[in-house]
């Protein structure tokens, strides 16, 4: 027997009261710790996609539409760009590189991305099976769609327009896998690659038969979507981004502005979640203490058997707070499960919406101070309890019955 | 009230009508009083010159008490209501005594039951077998006779007698109730 294992046996006594605790402690520390990590995970998933990307360049439109559709690839594009047009950036003397993209098709939900062989370089993808695409139609999966649909290497399929999976099918030009991604934890893990030729085939056949005329019309006004651009110095920060947007048909957006500015807007909603949470946890505080105060009356007795047998006041108190300890200690416990299996579970409801990849497993520095704090509101609300413990009259209390 | 001297091991009863001072004049032994005038030495101890903590150490490892109304705590086993006085008093936590001081008083069976499911004697038994587990030079009873019927009094008072020899404890009981003069040569009349 210690200090404890008494409290706990008193925590036991009255399990719906300590029940009530644990559940709303759990419930406020569980959302939080999902905050924390959801937030942070995005963050750092965003961060990581963005990483030596200083500039998006694309059609003129929302410019927090063509980040998350040139870089996260979870929007729909705001349209195309020439080729030309492209091209001129890439010989830009602020240019350091410039990576076209052209999106279009979709398959099984996932984007098909016409890129070269700079794109997976960029983000320094490495080959788990067959090789990098060589001629238009060839693709190459990232590590989430091959093992999500189970397709290998040399397994052909047609896209479809879109990339809900429910646009009308390109049948006419399937594409052939001819390599899969190791995991790069990055957005590459949700696309598959192909090159930029197979995406303007794809559409160029669509205009049926053609003749020489046609060809060399339509070679004239190819597309890309957008372009991935890395400074060549700091300079450029300054004057690319305003050239571009006041002198050409062209938009340029700024990854770290827009998703800064993304995380403001989502954060209002992230702020009140954390606020509620935190009213959860306060009234987890307030169960707490109401649950001591209200048993300290039919515990005199006990406690003034206890001083009887030799137990100091301070002893006394001391039983009192560690009640308030265990039970928040045992609450914000089971809030960190609880956050975890949340989040768990949002992240493989988000998988299997192929959003954004969120992990339960992790676990954050954060998460310390969260034992911390709902220990601190233990100890408050057991201060009073344990004061009143403390003062018991034990000669009166006895003589009473 | 005049000087009282209680040699060790010898037994007393404190007698009086209810409300003349009994249960205070156990308090005020046991050290959970403090008296107005006068001292109070067990055993070469003044109770005067002991502080808080030390007052409850003392009373810890020197005193045990059975209280009138029991006051066993309800939601634990027997067993633990014995090991809540070892630890209380900072006496080691040994099992064996809980065990041979439940086997005495003849509720060993009972170890593991709660106080409510035992009858009012075995209660009884239990709370006596609380009040030595720790061997204490100073037994003290508050009314221990207070609700039961003559047989069970008698039981009662045959056991705090026995405990009491075995531990050489000084025994003081407080009571209103004559059936337990009897078994006593030494009275104290407030």
């Amino acid at each position: 027997m210690n200090l404890a294992t008494l409290s706990a046996s008193y925590l036991r006594a009255r399990p719906l009261n300590t029940a009530l605790s644990l559940l709303l402690l759990a419930l406020g520390v569980g959302t939080i710790v999902l905050l924390v990590l959801v937030v942070n995970q995005l963050e750092e998933r965003m961060h990581r996609d963005a990483r030596g990307i200083d500039l998006v360049v694309g059609a003129k439109g929302s410019p927090m539409q063509l980040i998350l559709s040139g870089i996260y690839h979870v929007d729909a594009p705001t349209g195309n760009i020439p080729l030309a047009a492209a091209q001129a950036l890439q010989k830009n003397r602020f240019v350091k590189k410039a990576i076209p993209l052209a999106l279009g098709d979709g398959w099984k939900g996932y984007r098909i991305v016409g890129a070269g062989h700079d794109y997976p370089e960029h983000y320094g993808a490495k080959l788990a099976a067959g090789r990098l695409w060589e001629k238009p139609m060839e693709v190459v999966l990232g590590a989430e769609v091959a093992a999500r649909t189970g397709v290998g290497v040399g397994a052909r399929f047609a896209g479809s327009h879109g990339v809900t999976g429910q646009g009308e099918e390109h049948g006419a030009a399937p594409y052939t896998v001819v390599g899969i991604l190791g995991k790069n934890v990055s957005v590459l893990d949700r696309l598959v690659l192909t090159g930029i030729e197979s995406v303007w085939q794809v559409h160029e056949e669509e205009h049926g038969p053609q003749d020489e005329e046609d060809r060399k019309a339509l070679e004239e006004d190819r597309e890309v979507t957008v372009l991935l651009v890395q400074y060549a110095s700091p300079l450029a920060a300054a004057t690319l981004p305003r050239q571009i947007n006041s002198k050409t048909e062209l938009q340029a957006a700024s990854p770290a502005y827009e998703t800064a500015r993304l995380f403001r807007i989502v954060g209002v909603g992230v702020e009140a979640l954390r606020a509620f949470a935190v009213v959860l946890i306060l009234a987890a505080g307030l169960s707490v203490f109401i649950a001591l105060y209200t048993a300290l009356e039919e515990r005199r007795y006990d406690l003034a058997v206890m001083r009887t047998l030799g137990a100091s006041p301070s002893r006394l108190f001391g039983l009192l707070v560690m009640e308030g300890l265990v039970l928040t200690l045992l609450g914000a416990a089971l809030g960190l499960v609880l956050g975890h299996v949340f989040t768990a579970g949002l992240g493989a409801w988000l998988e299997a919406q192929q959003q954004y990849p969120v992990s339960g497993l992790e676990l954050r520095v954060d998460e310390l101070w969260l034992v911390a704090i709902a220990l601190a509101v233990g100890l408050v609300a057991a201060l009073l309890p344990a004061w009143r413990a403390y003062r018991t009259d034990v000669s009166r209390t006895l003589a009473q019955g | 009230m005049s000087d009282w001297n209680v040699a060790q091991g010898e037994r007393w009863l404190v007698l009086g009508p209810s409300g003349c001072g009994k249960t205070t004049l156990l308090h005020v032994i046991a050290g959970l009083i403090r008296p107005t005038e006068g001292e109070v030495f067990v055993s070469e101890t003044d109770l005067r010159k002991l502080d808080g903590a030390q007052l409850d150490r003392w009373r810890g490892s020197t005193v045990g008490i059975v209280l009138q109304a029991l006051h066993l705590v309800r939601h634990l086993s027997v067993r633990d209501n014995l090991r809540l006085a070892q630890y209380m008093a900072r006496a080691p936590q040994d099992d064996a005594r809980i065990a041979e001081t439940l086997g005495v008083l003849g509720v060993a069976d009972k170890a593991a039951r709660r106080p409510a499911d035992l009858s009012e004697g075995e209660r009884q038994r239990v709370a006596i077998a609380r009040a030595v587990v720790n061997r204490p030079k100073l037994l003290l009873a508050d009314e221990p006779t207070a609700n039961l019927d003559d047989a069970a009094a008698a039981r009662a008072v045959d056991l705090l007698v026995d405990q009491a020899t075995r531990g050489g404890a000084t025994l003081v009981v407080a009571t209103h109730d004559a059936r337990v003069k009897a078994k006593f040569s030494n009275t104290l009349q407030l």
